[in-house]
């Protein structure tokens, strides 16, 4: 149904190949939360992989920066319909945490854990491979509080709810378990160019 | 730093569809908001402090979607109301205020959100602190709990430029005059003080007023995330638990 009046303020061309549907691109980068920011010293910073409820692997926030740091640039897009192109991050790439860990991925599924009690679920498949990482700096610089700092977690394929900010643990699980937004009505997987927002999408 | 609860009986276990709703009412509320009835096809209620999606297509088929959050309380009217606020450089807003009129179909679906909500088993006192347009959902929860549970007291910290910015201004007004359980404390940004009337940006003074002695059970802050970043920083630096402050940040 064509709305009455209705042209809009359509992106270019090359804009819209990059452009999921239902997405507008913004220049700013906007800030969601639940609640207020979580402000996480360094020296108390940790973050543990955990096999269920048994801790495999932990680092403090010195011992996660000697881990091998890659940048990674990529366009990010939110359920609330802004996209952001080549945002550029610098981390510590998921595989290569497991690889310090010593270990394979034991489950299919991970369910990312924050300082702030939030949480979200992704398949362990979109976190290796080179697709996500746990990110440190954003555009060269620390990432901000706002912004989900110390450290976040990056999927930037994914609707941008399951890069957890503020993450201090991946877990694997053995099903498939709803996080803080999926338990409210968001899609479980969050593909954004199957606009896959919530539940049924 | 403590998790935040999952409020009571909000999974949304189906399919959210678009469907048409009919422009019934259009009221301009200051002079960068409007306010739109719109009676959905088919609906069948909300939570105070919901948002619905808003779909727009153009005569090739490219589509624009933006989130509006609800203003009026849930009832039996099979209407919402939003307040939209036109942004100079904005797709959607500008064409509800320069094109749309009563009589007119716009699809939306929803209704949408199960953290930033109300409802009276959650109880209070609360504390509802708002930015320009942030008011919005804070609106809908007020409503709400005057018509369900009047006796939660409730207080809310408004921010605006001017005082022709301050939207649902009469009824605010209103409302705290008439309700022995409702506070309202206004600061006005670019305008020097009226009557009752804070002047500048909310801050650690105004805060522990508005807290008073009754500590808010819940804490809903709404408006740009800078403002909503000064505000919950006052928030806790006044002691309110984090766990009891719930954040929707606009300007995505």
């Amino acid at each position: 149904m064509a709305t009455r009046g209705f042209f809009g303020k359509r992106p270019t061309e090359i804009e819209a190949d990059r452009l999921p549907p239902g997405q507008y691109l913004t220049e700013d980068f906007p800030v969601l939360s639940a609640g207020p920011t979580p402000h996480v010293d360094l020296d108390k910073w940790s973050f543990t992989l955990k096999d269920g409820v048994r801790p495999v692997a932990k680092w403090s926030w010195d011992e996660f920066a000697k881990l091998p740091h890659v940048k990674l640039t990529r366009d990010i897009h939110c359920v609330t319909k802004w996209s952001k192109f080549n945002t550029a991050w610098s981390g510590v790439m998921i595989d290569d945490i497991l690889a310090e860990a010593g270990i394979e991925a034991p489950t299919g599924f991970t369910l990312a854990h924050s300082f702030d009690g939030y949480t979200t679920n992704v398949p362990t498949a979109d976190l290796v491979g080179g697709k996500a990482m746990i990110a440190t700096s954003y555009e060269g610089k620390p990432i901000t509080a706002d912004h989900g700092g110390p450290a976040r977690l990056l999927v930037p394929h994914l609707y941008f709810w399951k890069s957890a900010k503020w993450i201090n643990a991946l877990q694997f699980t053995a099903r498939d378990e709803a996080g803080f937004w999926e338990l409210r009505g968001y899609h479980m997987y969050g593909d954004p160019w199957r606009e896959q927002r919530f539940t049924g999408d | 730093m403590t998790t935040v609860e999952p409020s009571p009986g909000l999974a949304q276990p189906h399919r959210l569809a678009w469907q048409e709703a009919r422009v019934e009412a259009i009221h301009a509320e200051t002079p960068e908001v409007k306010s739109f009835v719109l009676r959905p096809q088919s609906w069948s209620g909300f939570t105070a402090g919901q948002h619905v999606d808003i779909r727009l297509t153009a005569p090739d088929g490219y589509q624009a979607q933006r989130s509006y959050s609800i203003a009026s309380a849930p009832d039996d009217s099979g209407t919402i109301e939003l307040a939209i606020e036109a942004l100079p450089d904005g797709e959607v807003s500008p064409f509800f205020h320069d094109v749309v009129e009563v009589g007119d179909t716009i699809e939306l679906r929803g209704p949408i959100g199960g953290h930033f909500i109300w409802n009276a088993p959650l109880g209070g006192p609360l504390l509802l602190v708002g930015g320009g347009s942030g008011l919005v959902p804070l609106m809908s929860i007020l409503r709400h709990r005057a018509s369900v549970a009047p006796e939660v007291p409730a207080t809310l910290v408004y921010s605006a430029r001017r005082y022709d910015d301050l939207i649902f201004r009469d009824e605010l007004f209103r409302r705290r005059d008439a309700d022995a359980h409702f506070r309202l404390e206004v600061a006005l940004t670019r305008e020097q003080a009226r009557d009752g009337l804070h002047f500048g940006r909310i801050d650690a003074a105004l805060m522990a007023r508005a807290i008073g002695t009754e500590t808010p059970k819940l804490t809903y802050i709404c408006g740009s995330n800078p403002f909503v970043e000064a505000a919950a920083s006052l928030a806790l630096a006044a002691g309110l638990p984090f766990g009891s402050i719930r954040t929707e940040r606009y300007g995505g």
